[in-house]
């Protein structure tokens, strides 16, 4: 069984169809990204597994378990984590902090021992700060561990957000365009990121990109979705040679590009 | 092993202390033990300064955990003082020993503030301020018609507190015990902050969706926010009322609200220490323009009179000044005369 298992998804917004029985899977350990016009309702795909909207209707899985039936806080907990397309990260604390936040769901202890950072607390901080060192080592955030992260450079940014997102050792990490506004040594290094990820964190991955390079390049299967449904599903090759793909994603004329 | 090249920590939890070098823990030792000696070194006068000074430390700082830290603003924090003001006093007055009481006066506070807290996951900013604002003008119109509880308009007369048997009843005992309790609150909301639900409440004001998806209960922070904030503030009004011995509806008005908050825009929005600074500013603001008006009266006689009707403008010209131009407050300042001091008399 795949690992997310999204199917027959509608959501509406007063009457305007944004998702369409929108239905797809992601295999576990796999790259899938999810891609389409502007407006096509790649973002809302997001914001329906992670939470931030509920479909009208229609069933998504994590691993077996119903995403749909817990709030969207309780989705960290079961594996599931994502980064945003525009940054949101949490300006006034450092990249360490925002780092533990995205760990928030593993760190236990309750209010009392955290007024008096006393025993467990005191345990739990040190054994966590650990695992989030991990990651500022493998996407080279040292030399602003401790900088608050709204006075960083955007691609600092942008690393530092995908290192939350990892901070919570999701089994399904969600990026949405991680490669905006990058500069192509930039994008690079964020493609060997997503690699690392899936490959040494053991985190499957779930990528909306506009970078058609990128995504032909990284991912294992494709998802294109067009005005809120499905146009096609498959290997980077089967869908980039797709017709309808080519006529409705690409512009029907844009053959050169479809020979790529 | 205080290097003058800097701090370089061997361990996660050596990082994660509030004063890391020698010297910084020397200042503290110093500074606790000068405020140790205060009842013996200053007058009765500036002790009952310095007394309410403490008591608004524990109120700026428990604002500012709500509104600094979390980003909630409440205009209801003097009711809430309020709150654990009548508690307490209740309390106390039907044979309950006075730490007790002062837990369920805050406890009561606590009560009430997420009571009023349950806005907070709808209501943002300027409309969150309202709704707080009514908490105050609601708790206010209890404190003053539940009279057989309260005492309505005549207040409640109060004992001095005691502690197992010993009783603060001079303004130097009555001392020690609101720098302990002053101490107790900075240490329990310093603590929070370098743990996950000071983590959670700043991710809250910063991004509250992003904190959302990274596993916070947004609903369930706002209300711890408001629960500790409003437990707080509540300690510091029930000490308040024993200390004054008296407790009426007028302590708790808005304008203990908005002093509250101006305490924490002046000393540092978010930061402890910043709270102390305002609370020790504010508190000295009035007292300054006494002195100011004590010297001038030499030479004009009237100007006592004028200035104590100036005081609430002067008041509201503090505040404005200091948003033009520290709006960071004056624990940015600090920050700012730390670092030049650092390298003195190097610029790099």
């Amino acid at each position: 069984m795949a690992l997310l298992e999204v199917e027959n998804i509608t959501l509406t917004f007063r009457g305007l169809a944004a998702l369409m029985d929108v239905g797809f899977s992601v295999e576990e350990g796999s790259i899938t990204s999810l891609i389409g016009p502007n407006g096509a309702g790649k973002t809302s795909m997001l914001n329906c597994i992670s939470g931030r909207y509920t479909p009208d209707s229609g069933r998504i899985t994590l691993d077996g378990q119903d995403l749909l039936a817990m709030p969207a806080h309780r989705r960290t907990t079961i594996g599931l984590s994502r980064t945003f397309q525009n940054i949101a990260l949490f300006k006034g604390l450092s990249v360490l902090d925002n780092l533990m936040v995205g760990r928030h769901g593993r760190l236990d202890y309750g209010l009392f021992a955290a007024l008096l950072y006393w025993g467990p607390a005191r345990r739990a901080e040190d054994r966590h700060r650990r695992r989030a060192e991990d990651i500022i080592d493998f996407l080279n955030l040292s030399p602003w561990r401790h900088q608050a992260a709204g006075r960083l450079p955007y691609g600092v940014q942008k690393r530092v957000e995908l290192g939350r997102a990892l901070a919570a050792e999701p089994k399904l990490i969600l990026l949405d365009e991680p490669m905006a506004g990058m500069n192509l040594e930039e994008t690079e290094d964020m493609a060997r990121y997503i690699l690392d990820i899936r490959d040494e964190w053991g985190a499957t991955v779930l990528l909306v990109e506009h970078d058609m390079g990128v995504v032909m390049d990284l991912s294992d299967q494709v998802v294109v979705l067009d005005f809120g449904s499905v146009l096609a599903h498959g290997t980077p090759e089967r869908v980039r040679t797709d017709p309808a793909v080519v006529s409705a994603y690409l512009g029907a004329e844009d053959a050169a590009f479809a020979g790529r | 092993m205080h290097g003058k090249c800097g701090l370089f920590f061997s361990s996660y939890a050596a990082e994660a202390r509030f004063f890391q070098s020698g010297f910084q823990r020397t200042c503290l030792g110093l500074f606790v033990l000068l405020l140790v000696a205060a009842p013996l070194l200053v007058g009765p006068y500036l002790l009952s300064v310095l007394n309410i000074i403490c008591i608004a430390v524990i109120g700026a700082v428990s604002l500012n955990l709500l509104t600094g830290v979390c980003g909630q603003i409440s205009l209801g924090h003097g009711a809430f003082m309020g709150v654990g003001a009548y508690g307490a006093a209740i309390c106390t007055l039907r044979g309950v020993p006075f730490p007790l009481a002062l837990l369920a006066g805050g406890a009561a506070a606590s009560l009430a503030g997420m009571v009023f807290g349950v806005p907070s996951l709808r209501l943002k900013g300027i409309y969150l301020a309202i709704a707080t604002l009514a908490a105050q003008l609601i708790l206010e119109y209890v404190f003053l018609h539940a009279g057989g509880i309260t005492g309505g308009s005549n207040g409640l007369l109060l004992d001095p507190p005691t502690i197992f048997g010993f009783s603060c009843n001079t303004d130097a005992r009555m001392f020690y015990l609101l720098l302990v309790c002053a101490a107790l609150s900075l240490l329990v909301v310093a603590n929070l902050l370098r743990t996950r639900h000071g983590r959670a409440f700043v991710a809250i004001r910063d991004f509250h969706l992003s904190a959302e998806i990274a596993g916070v209960n947004l609903f369930a922070y706002k209300l711890m926010a408001f629960g500790v904030s409003a437990f707080l503030a509540g300690v510091a009004g029930g000490l308040w009322a024993h200390y004054t011995q008296f407790v009426s509806p007028e302590q708790f008005g808005i304008s203990q609200s908005i002093s509250c908050l101006a305490m924490i825009i002046i000393g540092g929005l978010g930061s402890v220490l910043g709270s102390v600074f305002g609370a020790v500013f504010l508190t000295l603001l009035p007292e300054g323009l006494n002195l100011v008006a004590g010297t001038l009266s030499a030479w004009f006689p009237d100007i006592s009179a004028q200035l104590v009707a100036l005081r609430e403008g002067v008041f509201g010209l503090t505040l404005v000044l200091f948003l033009i131009f520290e709006p960071e407050g004056l624990a940015h300042r600090w920050k700012l005369v730390r670092a030049y001091w650092k390298l003195y008399p190097f610029a790099h």
